[in-house]
């Protein structure tokens, strides 16, 4: 049986369950000093409102859980190594449109065409994330700062491109790209039986990058210099890890994986790119990986929390004359609080596991008490 | 009216009297009791690890002493920060100085002291007044960025005169000076002292303490040995009771140096701004013999080791492993051509606190058997790996899975030096390996090493016990300052020239501090 410290297992579950307690209340006052009502909120929101709602939102908040899921894994790649990618926002977009533009232009049998988009999805995501990793090994340039004018640059960069590409289409109100074909569509599957609405089907795919991220990070040894470099980089360097290649390997991996966030979608509900597009993404997915504290199942769990919440909060303005951006405050809430509750424990986690090792030792020293040879 | 000769009846600046301080597992001060006196400069002589620095921490409110009582110009004082040492009128300048680079002097003196003179003229006055009183010569306005060294120190003194310090505790302050600057620096400490300050001054270069103080305690082992008068005391006598009048005597067995050399250093020198931080450092160790390598801490020992790990990489000169050049060999490559590393922090280069035990195994070892097998980390090679570990070097811990960071020091050094011992290196570089360890694990340590020399292993010792580098060298060298100044033969060498050469107080041109130009 491993040795695991329990009390600490069971604090790391407690903590986020305290949060969205907590996250409860914050909001249940402020919709009070708002003088919108309580009760009629927590309902709409648990149930999704108008009768024979719920599996319909269940299964948009999978599809939607699946968009969150991969942006978090993004994240946190980085995350394990101390890096801050908040660039996935602009390397997702950017990776959607390119996708979704190269897509839209060939046919190719469909496992081949899907791959295709696919691979341009990451590519372009893991090139563009590679431009702040490179300023970060080469000058020093603090990745925080250069993803988010990175972020601004795509978006610009887009929104230019998007109508040169769209410029060539049949008169219509909307910029967008040419519709990707059917041999480049990922089909739904009906995930409840309640529900006609189907899930998107690139949610395999995401359960793949989860078990990838899973993986890489904790069965390989990129993985665990990765890790090493997170925990403590004068040790890993001291240990021989090339930390320039690290930290260039660890944002080109997470642009890469941010590159798949805009997919789910594109690939199985609007199959072609145009400026109503799901923006902000990529900070849902920093928020959902501080959740989820890194943890493959961890990210999961907050992803569907999310999901949830947003999609349960559509109908709140019609059906509870409450605007929906309450949930935006509760998830803003989870998250801070989380964050604190996590800290907390770790600290005190770390605490208590010396004087349990104290503790254990000195329990079974008579016997151990041998003079070495 | 009196004619009699002045006498003393002024109360001492400071009084340090029954100092006791202990930390888990080891006494850092032991009954320390020092006299300064008001107007004098006084040195505190020792070695790393004699507890100067923990004394000079318990003096500015950093620490609480466990026994003992503090007087501060005759009245007792308790000190429970820094803040307390300020308006008791200490000031202290640390080793590593706190400045800005990017704001001018003014802005960095009046930085957290805004209360005292205001941040405009009237600020800019007081820097003045202090600045010509003492002899100081700063430009209140000039730009922290564009001092040389022995100005920012300047500055530093300047911070702690401003905020109203009648004492001054300055540590290892001539540590990054050049010759002249260090002249100059004590010209300002004599000026100070004119104007009646005192300065305490924590060292360990006996011949410029001889130059500038009035008063030199020598602590060792955490107490006070000696406290004499530089006038009527040579650098030998205090080289001597820094290091102790007896040394241990040798284990002398048969010879395990065999021929074949494993590691050589070739000319080696590392720069850090203008100081050499080694200074064409040569030598070879052959298989099966153990070079200690004695110095005070912070003469290159560090430096030495960064660079022979590839961690560092020298203006000039080579290191050969072997046959092989590895000058240009990254890190991982070294360590995969059998080089172990004994890091002088574990916390920081050693361990990963957080990670499980065996998860530690794998740290440096992540390309190699068992703890890797191909791309992946073998966790059932690593535990069973850790597990024999555990054994042999007998780790005191409940299991594999805890974290590194809730075992204690010293099994903690035990599981690196058994990890590192692990996969017949060829070579171990051993820094400080038994520091902070219980005397049992200490013997165990010292026998696994002695063991993996019988069979060839060469061994870089660095340390600053005597014990050790006597008990376990083939040959002892001496660093200071960056150049390896002395060989001596563990089982003849005396106190007085290990001492003498350690602190280069015997005059000898080639120990000398000063370095004579173009020589």
């Amino acid at each position: 049986m491993r040795n695991r410290d329990w009390t600490r297992v069971a604090l790391g579950f407690a903590a986020p369950l305290l949060a969205i307690v907590f996250s409860v209340i914050v909001a249940s006052l402020i919709l009070v000093a708002a003088g919108d009502p309580v009760g009629t909120t927590w309902r709409t929101l648990a149930t999704g409102g108008l009768s024979g709602a719920l599996p319909r939102n269940l299964v948009n908040t999978v599809n939607l859980g699946t968009t969150y899921y991969l942006s978090a894994v993004a994240v946190a790649i980085g995350f394990r190594m101390n890096l801050f990618n908040i660039g996935v926002d602009g390397q997702y977009r950017l990776a959607v449109f390119a996708a979704a533009v190269v897509g839209g232009a060939v046919t190719l049998p469909r496992p081949l065409h899907v791959l295709l988009i696919v691979v341009v999805a990451m590519v372009v995501g893991g090139a563009w994330a590679a431009i702040a990793g490179l300023l970060k090994v080469g000058r020093g340039v603090s990745e925080v700062i250069s993803t988010i004018m990175l972020n601004a640059i795509a978006g610009g960069l887009v929104a230019y491109l998007l109508r040169r590409v769209a410029s060539g289409q049949q008169a219509s109100n909307n910029i967008a790209t040419p519709s990707i074909p059917e041999s480049g569509r990922v089909p739904g599957f009906t995930l409840l039986p309640s529900s006609p609405l189907l899930a998107y089907g690139f949610l395999f795919v995401a359960i793949l990058v989860g078990l990838g991220y899973w993986y890489l990070l904790g069965r390989t040894r990129f993985g665990f210099d990765l890790r090493a470099t997170g925990l403590s980089p004068s040790a890993a360097v001291a240990s021989g890890v090339n930390v320039r290649r690290m930290v260039l390997a660890a944002m080109v991996l997470s642009g890469a994986v941010a590159g798949l966030v805009g997919l789910p979608e594109l690939l199985g509900k609007t199959y072609t790119y145009d400026l109503s597009f799901p923006a902000g993404l990529g900070f849902t997915g920093i928020a959902i990986a501080l959740v989820g504290r890194n943890s493959p199942v961890g990210i999961a769990l907050a992803a569907l929390l999310f999901a949830y919440l947003d999609t349960a909060s559509n109908p709140l303005q019609i059906l509870a004359d409450v605007a929906p951006e309450i949930v935006k405050i509760m998830q803003g809430v989870i998250v801070l609080s989380v964050v604190i509750a996590y800290e907390l424990v770790r600290r005190y986690g770390v605490v208590h596991e010396q004087r349990r090792v104290a503790a254990q030792l000195s329990a079974t020293r008579p016997q151990t008490e041998e003079v070495p040879a | 009216m009196t004619t009699a000769p002045e006498v003393e009846t002024a109360a001492p600046a400071v009084r340090l009297t029954g100092i006791t301080k202990r930390f888990p597992g080891v006494v850092a001060n032991r009954n320390v009791n020092i006299t300064v006196r008001r107007g004098t400069v006084h040195a505190l002589v020792g070695e790393n690890g004699a507890g100067k620095s923990t004394l000079m921490k318990i003096l500015y409110g950093v620490q609480r002493p466990d026994e003992g009582s503090i007087e501060v110009d005759g009245a007792p004082v308790s000190l429970s920060s820094p803040a307390d040492a300020i308006r008791a009128g200490i000031g202290m300048v640390y080793q590593h100085f706190m400045l800005a680079d990017n704001l001018t002097v003014l802005e960095n003196v009046v930085l957290g002291a805004e209360r005292m003179h205001g941040i405009g003229d009237g600020a800019r006055r007081r820097i003045e007044e202090l600045s010509h009183a003492y002899g100081l010569e700063i430009d209140a306005d000039a730009l922290v960025e564009e001092l040389g060294v022995g100005d920012r120190q300047r500055v530093e003194i300047l911070k702690v005169l401003y905020r109203g310090a009648r004492t001054l505790i300055l540590d290892e302050p001539t540590a990054v000076l050049v010759p002249q600057e260090v002249d100059e620096l004590f010209d300002n400490l004599r000026e100070l002292k004119s104007e009646g300050l005192t300065v305490l001054f924590i060292s360990h270069k006996l011949d410029e303490v001889l130059a500038v103080a009035d008063d030199i305690t020598v602590v060792r082992r955490g107490e006070t040995v000696a406290t004499v008068d530089p006038a009527s005391t040579t650098s030998r006598r205090l080289a001597e009771l820094m290091v102790g009048s007896e040394l241990p005597t040798p284990e002398r067995g048969e010879s395990t140096v065999r021929t074949t050399p494993v590691l050589q250093v070739h000319g080696v020198t590392l720069r850090s701004g203008d100081r050499a931080v080694l200074d064409d450092v040569s030598f070879t160790i052959h298989s099966g013999e153990v070079l200690g390598i004695a110095g005070v801490e912070g003469n290159g020992q560090g430096e030495l080791v960064d660079v022979i790990m590839g961690l560092r990489a020298p203006e000039s000169g080579a290191v050969v492993l072997g046959e092989e050049d590895v000058s240009a060999w990254p890190t991982r490559r070294r360590r995969e051509a059998g080089i172990g590393f004994i890091p002088e922090d574990r916390h920081r280069q050693g361990l990963l606190l957080e990670a499980p035990l065996w998860e530690n195994r794998v740290l440096g070892h992540q390309t190699r058997r068992p703890a890797a097998r191909g791309p992946l980390v073998d966790r059932r090679g690593a535990r069973a790996d850790t597990e024999r570990i555990v054994r042999e070097f007998d780790v005191r811990t409940p299991g594999i899975d805890v974290t590194a960071g809730s075992l204690s020091g010293g099994n903690q050094q035990k599981l690196i030096v058994g990890r590192e011992l692990s996969g017949d290196p060829v070579l171990l570089l051993a820094a400080h390996p038994t520091r902070g360890v219980d005397v049992g694990a200490q013997a165990a340590i010292w026998d696994s090493i002695r063991e993996a020399r019988r069979r060839g292993l060469a061994v870089l010792l660095i340390s600053a016990d005597l014990d050790e580098l006597i008990g376990l060298s083939d040959t002892i060298r001496v660093v200071l300052r960056g150049r390896l100044v002395g060989t001596f033969d563990p089982a003849s060498v005396t106190p007085e020239l290990l001492g003498s050469a350690m602190t280069g107080a015997d005059g000898d041109p080639r120990t000398s501090a000063r370095t004579e130009p173009g020589s």
